[in-house]
This record gives C-alpha cells, sequence and structure tokens, in this order.
C-alpha cells in the first residue's frame, strides 16, 4: 500500500489526499518537489507545452491557508495537469497548435473551474496532438512526446503529454480530452488508467472543440481510485453547454468497494479478430479470467457493425472539425500572416501557416464530405451507421453490464513509425472509436506487459455507468499490482 | 404593367426579435451602442466558447407560426451554414435549415384589382445575425463591429405567390403589421430590424415552368421593395425581348441611382456545407407549450378590421388603415368608445388631421400630443353642434400646441358657435342688404351664389355660425 515511507511523487491522490490532511508535508512541498520534477524531465520527455510554476506556488499556498483555516475542498492542495486545449485564464491555451501559439485566454474551461474550486493546483499544461487530431502525439506544433518505458516510442494520443506527464510520476493526475480514444489508447500505451465518461457527463464549455458530438473530457491517473476522485469533481450539469445532460453525479469514490462478483462481462468477438497482437491479446485474456476467478460472469457478445466505426468516425469527425476550425481564421486571435495582401490572402496564409499536416487532411476530408453532392452519401450514411453501432452496443447491454477487450491492438510503438501511413494510425483507436460514435463510458488500465510495453484492458459500460466501470476496475486493481508499475528510469 | 409578361415574386422576410439578450448568448441586443461593445466570448466565436438557445426565441416563433396559420414545428434542429467573412465570427451561421421550427402558414392581402389573395409562408425559420464590416474611418483595412452578431432573426419565406411589386409591398406590410401586434419585433426599417430580399422573375403568361430568378438582397424600406422590384421586372423582360438570357444570381438595390446591380453569380455562390450543430440540442415542443403560447395571441389586423366594419359601422378601407398598427387601433377604440359623435367621423379625424400631424413630426401614435380622450371630447362638442367641423380643426391645432382640452379652447377662445336663429337671421338680412345685385342673379336662377353668401356670413361671425342653419335661413331669405 502506498504511503508514508514513499517519495511523493511515487504517491497517487488518494494517498497524497492522506498525506496532506495529516500534516505529513503541505501543498508547497508537494508542489515545489513536483515542479523541480517536471523541469528535470521535461527536456527528454517534452510532456508539457507550459508549465505554470509560479500560478502553481500561489495556488499552493492558497490551499495550505484553506486547509489550516479548515475549508479543505476535496482535491485541496492536490497537483494535477491540463491537457492544453482546456482554456485557462491569463494562461496560453494552445491547443498544439501554431495557430494558437500565442493565444491567452481570456476565461476558464468548466473543468477548469470545477478543479481549481476544489482546490486542486495546476502545475501545467500538457502537450498534445494538434488540436487532439492525432493517435501519437506527433501532430503536435510542439514537437512530439517521448513515452517514458521507452522514450523512442510515442504515448499514443492525443492526451500524450497528460499519459506521459501521469506515467512518468511528474504529477498524479491529469485531465485529457477523448473524441476518438485520446485518453484511453495513451492510458494503455503508458500504463496508466484513463476514464473517457459518457458523452455530457462533463462539461465541454472552454474545452477547445474538435468533433463536438464526440468529444469528452476525462481523467488520466494512475489507480481507478484516482480517477474516481478527479471525475467526481469533473461531473455534473453545467448550463453552458446546451449537450452537458442533468444527471445525478453518484459518488464514484464510495462506488469502489463493489465487488466483481455476478459482475456480467461481456466479450466480443470481433476484438480478438486478426490486427489485435498475440501478446496484448495474451494478457487481455489473463485480465479476463482474473475478473472470472472473481466471480465475474463472461459472455460473448456481438457487435455486428463495430468494423464500420473507424470509416464512420472518419466522416463524422473530420465534417464536425472542418466547421469547429473555421473560427481560426487570423481575424481576431491567433496566429496572422504578416501584410496580408487582401482578405483572402490573409485567411489563406494565417490558416496555410497555422495548421500542421494532419489538421488540414482533416479539415479538407471534412469540408468534403459536407459538400453539396457528397453529403447524403457521406455524412449522412455515417450518421445512420452511428445510429447502428450505437444500437449494437445497445443490444448489448441488455445482456451484459460491461464489455471488455484490449484498448489497442498493440503496444507503444516508434515516434515516426507510423507518421507517413495515416490508415495505419487510424486503426490505432479501432477498439476505442466505438465507444465515441455511441456516447459511451470507458476506462482503460494496466493489464500486463508486452515485451516489457504496458498492455491496456479497456471496459466500456452503457450510459452514465462510470460508477460500474470505476468500481470495475478499482476491484482488478486490488487483485493485481500492474497499475503500480513504473518506468524504469522515473521511479 | 407588363403585356404578355408575368412577374413572380417570393420574398424572404428577416424579422429581428425584440429579445433583450442574443439567441445564443447572454449579451445585449440594445442597437446603437459603441462598436463591439456588446459582443461576448460566444458572440466574438472564441475557442471553446459553446452557444445556449434564448427560450425566448422560440416562444416568439411559434407565436408568429400561430399568427399566420402555420405548423409549429414540434421538432426542429438547428444546423451550421459555413463560410467565411470577417463579420462572422465562427467561420459559420447558426441557422435551421431542413428543420425549421414554423411551417406551412399563409396570409390575405389584397391583390391588384382589389380582391382577397392568400400568399402562402413556406416556412419561418430562426438564425443569428451577423456582425458588420465598417469600411470608413480606417486606412488600407476595415473594421468589425459585432454588436449585431447573434441578434435572433427570424427569416419568413413566402412562396412565389406575389405577382407584382404592390403585392409584394402589400405582403411585406402585412407581416410588418402582424410581428408588431404580436411584440415579437419593433419592426424598425431604418435600424435593420425588418429587411427583405426579393426573388423576382418573369415568365410569358401562361407558362407553368418558372422563369430564372434574381434575388434582390437587403432591402430595407417599403419604397425600396417596390422600386427595386419594378426595375427588376423592366431589366429582366428587356433582357428576354432583346434575345437574351436571365442569368441566376444575386443583385443589389442602389437607392441613390434606383437599379439593381449584379453581386454574384450562381458559379460564384457559396456551398454553405450545412448539417446540424452538434453544439446544439433539438428543439423539442410539446402540444402544452404550443397551446400556452396560442393564448398568449392577441386581436390580428384582418380580425380587428372585420370588427371594426361590423362593430362600428366603418368603411372596409378606414378599417384597413386604421388596424395597421396596433397602437392607432386601440387609439381609435378608445376615441370611438368615449365620443358621443359617430364611429365613422372619429376614423376621419384620425385617418385626416391625427395622422398628417404625427407624420409631419415623424411621431408614433403613441406620442401624439393629443390623446385619445382629448380628442373624443373635441369630437363631442362638433356632434352637439358647439362647434362646427372648421372651427373644430382651429380648436385641434390649438389642442397640438398645448393650449388645453378642447372646451377650455373654445372657451377661452370664445369659440362656441353661433346657434341662436334670431341672431343668425338679423346677420344673413344685413349681408343680403349689403349685397344686392348678387341676391338679384340667386334670385334670377344662378344658385350656385349661396355658396358666396355663407361664406360671407361666416366672415361676419368669425366662422362661428351653425352651417346647417345658415344654410337653411340663406334659402328661405333669399326666396
Amino acid at each position: 500500500m502506498a504511503g508514508k515511507d514513499q517519495a511523493l511523487h511515487m504517491r497517487t491522490l488518494a494517498s497524497l489526499t492522506r498525506g496532506l490532511a495529516a500534516g505529513e508535508f503541505s501543498s508547497r512541498e508537494l508542489t515545489e518537489a513536483l515542479l523541480a520534477r517536471i523541469e528535470s524531465h521535461q527536456p527528454a520527455l517534452n510532456a508539457f507545452i507550459t508549465i505554470t510554476a509560479e500560478l502553481a506556488l500561489l495556488q499552493a499556498d492558497r490551499a495550505d491557508k484553506v486547509r489550516a483555516a479548515g475549508n479543505a475542498g476535496p482535491l485541496n492542495g492536490l497537483p494535477i495537469v491540463h491537457k492544453d486545449l482546456f482554456c485557462t485564464q491569463g494562461v496560453l491555451t494552445t491547443c498544439g497548435s501554431r495557430i494558437l501559439d500565442n493565444f491567452v485566454s481570456p476565461y476558464d474551461a468548466a473543468v477548469v473551474e470545477r478543479v481549481a474550486a476544489a482546490g486542486a493546483v495546476m502545475l501545467g499544461k500538457t502537450n498534445m496532438d494538434e488540436f487532439a487530431m492525432g493517435s501519437s502525439n506527433e501532430t503536435s506544433y510542439f514537437g512530439p512526446v517521448a513515452n517514458p518505458w521507452d522514450k523512442k516510442l510515442s504515448p499514443g494520443g492525443s492526451s500524450g503529454g497528460s499519459a506521459a506527464a501521469v506515467a512518468a510520476r511528474l504529477v498524479p493526475a491529469a485531465t485529457g480530452t477523448d473524441t476518438g480514444g485520446s485518453i484511453r489508447q495513451p492510458a494503455a500505451l503508458t500504463g496508466t488508467t484513463g476514464i473517457k465518461p459518457t458523452y455530457g457527463r462533463v462539461s465541454r464549455y472552454g474545452m477547445v472543440a474538435f468533433a463536438s458530438s464526440l468529444d469528452q473530457a476525462g481523467v488520466i491517473t494512475r489507480s481507478a481510485e484516482d480517477a474516481a476522485m478527479l471525475l467526481g469533481v469533473m461531473a455534473g450539469h453545467d448550463g453552458r453547454d446546451s449537450t452537458s445532460v442533468d444527471h445525478p453525479v453518484p459518488d464514484y469514490g464510495a462506488a469502489l468497494g463493489k465487488s466483481v462478483k455476478g459482475l456480467k462481462v461481456g466479450v466480443v468477438r470481433q476484438h480478438f479478430d486478426e490486427g489485435l497482437d498475440d501478446e496484448c491479446a495474451a494478457r487481455v485474456k489473463d485480465a479476463l479470467k482474473t475478473l472470472e476467478d472473481a466471480g465475474a460472469e463472461l459472455v460473448d457478445v456481438d457487435l455486428p457493425n463495430i468494423g464500420l466505426s473507424v470509416p464512420t468516425y472518419y466522416v463524422v469527425a473530420p465534417a464536425e472539425c472542418s466547421s469547429n476550425l473555421s473560427r481560426f481564421d487570423g481575424v481576431r486571435f491567433g496566429h496572422r500572416a504578416e501584410d496580408p495582401e487582401d482578405l483572402l490572402d490573409l485567411y489563406c496564409r494565417s490558416r496555410g501557416e497555422g495548421f500542421g499536416a494532419e489538421v488540414k487532411r482533416r479539415v479538407m476530408t471534412g469540408t468534403y464530405v459536407l459538400s453539396a453532392g457528397y453529403y447524403d452519401a457521406y455524412y449522412l450514411k455515417a450518421q445512420k451507421v452511428r445510429q447502428l453501432i450505437s444500437q449494437d452496443f445497445k443490444n448489448a447491454f441488455e445482456r451484459v453490464d460491461v464489455i471488455a477487450g484490449p484498448t489497442a491492438p498493440t503496444t507503444a510503438f516508434a515516434i515516426g513509425e507510423k507518421t507517413d501511413d495515416p490508415i495505419t494510425m487510424y486503426l490505432n483507436d479501432i477498439y476505442t472509436i466505438g465507444a465515441n460514435l455511441a456516447g459511451l463510458p470507458g476506462i482503460s488500465i494496466p493489464c500486463g506487459f508486452a515485451a516489457g510495453l504496458p498492455v491496456g484492458l479497456q471496459l466500456v459500460g452503457p450510459h452514465f455507468a462510470e460508477a460500474t466501470l470505476l468500481a470495475s476496475a478499482h476491484q482488478y486493481q486490488q487483485m493485481t499490482d500492474w497499475h503500480l508499475e513504473a518506468p524504469g528510469d522515473f521511479e | 404593367m407588363s403585356g404578355h409578361w408575368e412577374v413572380v415574386i417570393g420574398l424572404e422576410i428577416h424579422t429581428q426579435l425584440a429579445t433583450k439578450s442574443k439567441i445564443f448568448s447572454g449579451a445585449s441586443t440594445a442597437y446603437g451602442a459603441d462598436p463591439n461593445t456588446q459582443a461576448c466570448l460566444v458572440d466574438l466565436g472564441y475557442p471553446g466558447v459553446l452557444p445556449v438557445l434564448n427560450a425566448e426565441v422560440v416562444r416568439m416563433a411559434a407565436k408568429f407560426g400561430l399568427a399566420v396559420n402555420a405548423t409549429v414545428a414540434r421538432r426542429s434542429v438547428f444546423a451550421r451554414k459555413n463560410y467565411f467573412y470577417p463579420d462572422l465570427p465562427k467561420g459559420y451561421q447558426i441557422s435551421q435549415y431542413e428543420l425549421p421550427i414554423v411551417e406551412y402558414g399563409e396570409l390575405f392581402i389584397r391583390d391588384d384589382e382589389g380582391r382577397e389573395k392568400r400568399v402562402g409562408i413556406t416556412r419561418a425559420h430562426l438564425e443569428e445575425d451577423a456582425g458588420k464590416s465598417v469600411h470608413t474611418s480606417f486606412a488600407k483595412s476595415s473594421g468589425i463591429d459585432l454588436n449585431r452578431a447573434g441578434t435572433p432573426l427570424l427569416e419568413i419565406v413566402s412562396e412565389p405567390d406575389l405577382r407584382s411589386a404592390r403585392e409584394a409591398v402589400a405582403y411585406m406590410r402585412k407581416i410588418h403589421s402582424i410581428v408588431r401586434y404580436l411584440e415579437i419585433s419593433d419592426g424598425n426599417m431604418q435600424e435593420g430590424s425588418f429587411r427583405c430580399d426579393a426573388n423576382v422573375s418573369v415568365r410569358p403568361r401562361g407558362q407553368e415552368e418558372l422563369g430564372t430568378r434574381a434575388e434582390i438582397k437587403n432591402l430595407n424600406s417599403f419604397r425600396f421593395v417596390e422600386r427595386a422590384i419594378n426595375f427588376e421586372i423592366e431589366r429582366q423582360i428587356e433582357v428576354i425581348e432583346d434575345g437574351g438570357e436571365v442569368v441566376q444570381e444575386t443583385r443589389l438595390y442602389d437607392s441613390d441611382k434606383d437599379e439593381t446591380r449584379s453581386m454574384r453569380s450562381k458559379e460564384e455562390a457559396n456551398d454553405y456545407r450545412y448539417f446540424p450543430d452538434p453544439d446544439l440540442l433539438p428543439v423539442e415542443l410539446d402540444d402544452a407549450f404550443v397551446e400556452a403560447v396560442r393564448a398568449t395571441l392577441p386581436e390580428l389586423p384582418d380580425a380587428k378590421q372585420e370588427r371594426f366594419v361590423a362593430h362600428y359601422g366603418l368603411k372596409a378601407a378606414d378599417a384597413e388603415i386604421l388596424t395597421t398598427s396596433r397602437a392607432q387601433a386601440d387609439y381609435y377604440e378608445v376615441v370611438a368608445e368615449k365620443t358621443s359623435a359617430n364611429a365613422q367621423l372619429a376614423a376621419n379625424w384620425i385617418i385626416g388631421d391625427l395622422s398628417s400631424l404625427l407624420n409631419k413630426e415623424g411621431i408614433d401614435i403613441q406620442e401624439s400630443r393629443i390623446g385619445a380622450a382629448d380628442l373624443a371630447g373635441l369630437l363631442d362638442r362638433i356632434a352637439d353642434n358647439t362647434i362646427s367641423g372648421k372651427i373644430a380643426k382651429e380648436v385641434f391645432d390649438a389642442m397640438w400646441s398645448g393650449e388645453g382640452s378642447a372646451d377650455q379652447i373654445i372657451e377661452a377662445r370664445g369659440l362656441k358657435q353661433i346657434t341662436d336663429s334670431g341672431a343668425i337671421e338679423s346677420i344673413v338680412d344685413a349681408v343680403i342688404e349689403a349685397n344686392p345685385g348678387q341676391a338679384a342673379e340667386y334670385r334670377s336662377g344662378k344658385e350656385k351664389l349661396l355658396g358666396f353668401f355663407v361664406g360671407q356670413v361666416m366672415k361676419e361671425t368669425g366662422g362661428k355660425a351653425n352651417p346647417a342653419q345658415v344654410n337653411q335661413i340663406l334659402k328661405e331669405k333669399l326666396e
């Protein structure tokens, strides 16, 4: 059990909470320790776009005062980092893009507000694929992030900076966003725990949009228990986001004790078809066996249309992104081309210079699928397939409580390995995209190693079943130690 | 106007809804503020912000739908209309496309022959307005004012049922009147709260297929609508008669030169790539909501007009004029109910003297310096023969100048009509005696001279003699 004798950076949110409450150390001490660690590893990992040391110390001092006054909130004094697409007032918010490389947000995102109101200390903003478009963190204008398990490898993406920072024990918890797997896939590739809640569970207000109907904020931590703590603070209705759902937020922490005995775990045959690395498959099957041994019941389920999820996603997400990114035009904020000749030149060069290749590829794809004459064949058809995929999940959840399987088809791959082949890169999200299309919650937890690299187990549940996912993950983590393994250089 | 050519017109009217805040943000919609002082982060299209629908606009759109006998959709959807322009901060306008909130409405106008004519309303949908570009006051660059960005608009689209510029204007006036009756728009055309695009085409009479249309953008007065359409009709006929073809294009009306000019052709037209806005949920309304809105509908112009004819015995044309605005109709009803004078007389005074003074001063009837009750007081004095209609005009002017009520002015100025027949007789006698020549001519059959004698008597009495009595006594004396 993590505790007193451990170095601060090795401790989980839950353990740090106890330490702060017991007066073992102050938030300032904790913050200073982690800031020093971030500084020393930043050159090798590049997990951060902005490190907010000064602001963090201010917040830490305030948290210590609040605690002394007896008013500590649920995250009081605990260090966290935000993915750099959550707007943070007075702090650079770049989305990993040149087009926003000078953008200081005038307001805080709902997630940032809630986490700050709970007393958390923000250490910085993490690196990410440009506008969250990517599965390897290589599309960032600020350069790729290294995987702490092997610095030649990618940590996955798009929340690669958040995942790497948590895996490298630079910070106990990070926010992320997941549009097609951007929390779960990097969590799997870095041996961390990442949950994407139900669409509408966490407010999107202030979260720079990639694909509005798919984007959802979540967390990357080192345990399901920590994920429950942070998600509990972030979740809840927000009138500023019309798609935010007014549904009560259960006490995720209190639900963690629920045993998996009798839990019906669906296993999808298609998930173990070709494309999945054999060793990864073996680790996932081991994990299923562990659950079964603890009393869970494994049930075969079929998702007949799940094979269409990647192509469906690559119509819907680019369509929405092509429209969402229109506001980056060089007129009001962000990168603006120098000495434009006229309006068209201002637009073309500001956007041409500001966006990277992957973003341009998706804007063009999206523009194409929405164009007159192609709309029905692509966008409308994709929406219909999306309905079918949702229905498949609905049918499956009439028989099972959760669906379990691999998070990603392989372990972490080398930086540069897939950059020339977008399709192979896109297939990295083959197991995660379905949950986004259907708006379902999903969690990835470490379930072992293949050739020394972490493998992720994904659990997907019905709408608003976060408590079940977190409890199942927590129970698994009580039976295994995979989530406690730290990369050799970062213990 | 056009011989064997038939004109086909459809209008798209943009009505600004009279909400306090914008359609998707909390910023104020008040007109005339300093540039960019009424644009919040949502209106500015900042990264991460999201639209939240103003419930009031839904209520207002439903109210309009019910007033024009339309279907109020139980489910409507906001879509994004994508195009780049500096005054469109998000790079898309949030509008309704495939599923608008109002469909299949109608209203009735008088056609060019004075017959009642039905005009179909295809749809009315909600959307946000754009900002505006400011091309003056900056050297080598343009300014953007986003105060107007996000202002709620209801776009009302007619069927191509209109057959002349006059019909188009009559239809537009009717819509203008309805939105003001419903109090969903101030209808202020100078401030751009009520403007329209006109789709105009011509075809040989009897041909079923429509001609190629041109769309004239952004017409912001009834007069411009009429003149722009008439210019465009002439232009299209000329093009065709010269052997040319009308091209489908967008045109702008230049009121200084009184002509329309090509703005962009169909080939240059944008592909707006409409798709449902994923940031907004579909608008779902239940019957209870629609019925609650229906319960708030006021009496509308057509019904009021019919009632004015039936109840007050007004001429249809007068009833139509009086009911153009709800305020004027209300004013009329107060006068008609309070006065003992004939209801038609009340109508004549409002349509005539009062309207011309209001027009001259450029003010609305609510701001009239003579209140409805005071006007009723004046008409009472005509009805009871205290003053003549002619004297009444003098009293009316004095009331407008703030000299007091009709009774006070009549008293102060000594304008009370002479109705004592003895007094009138002696004046008549004197006038006849002073004009023996004219009297003889009259008696020899030149009866037109009666007017001369009436005039003389009135002159002697300062206009205060009762005209009917004067006439009668003169006739008797001149026999």
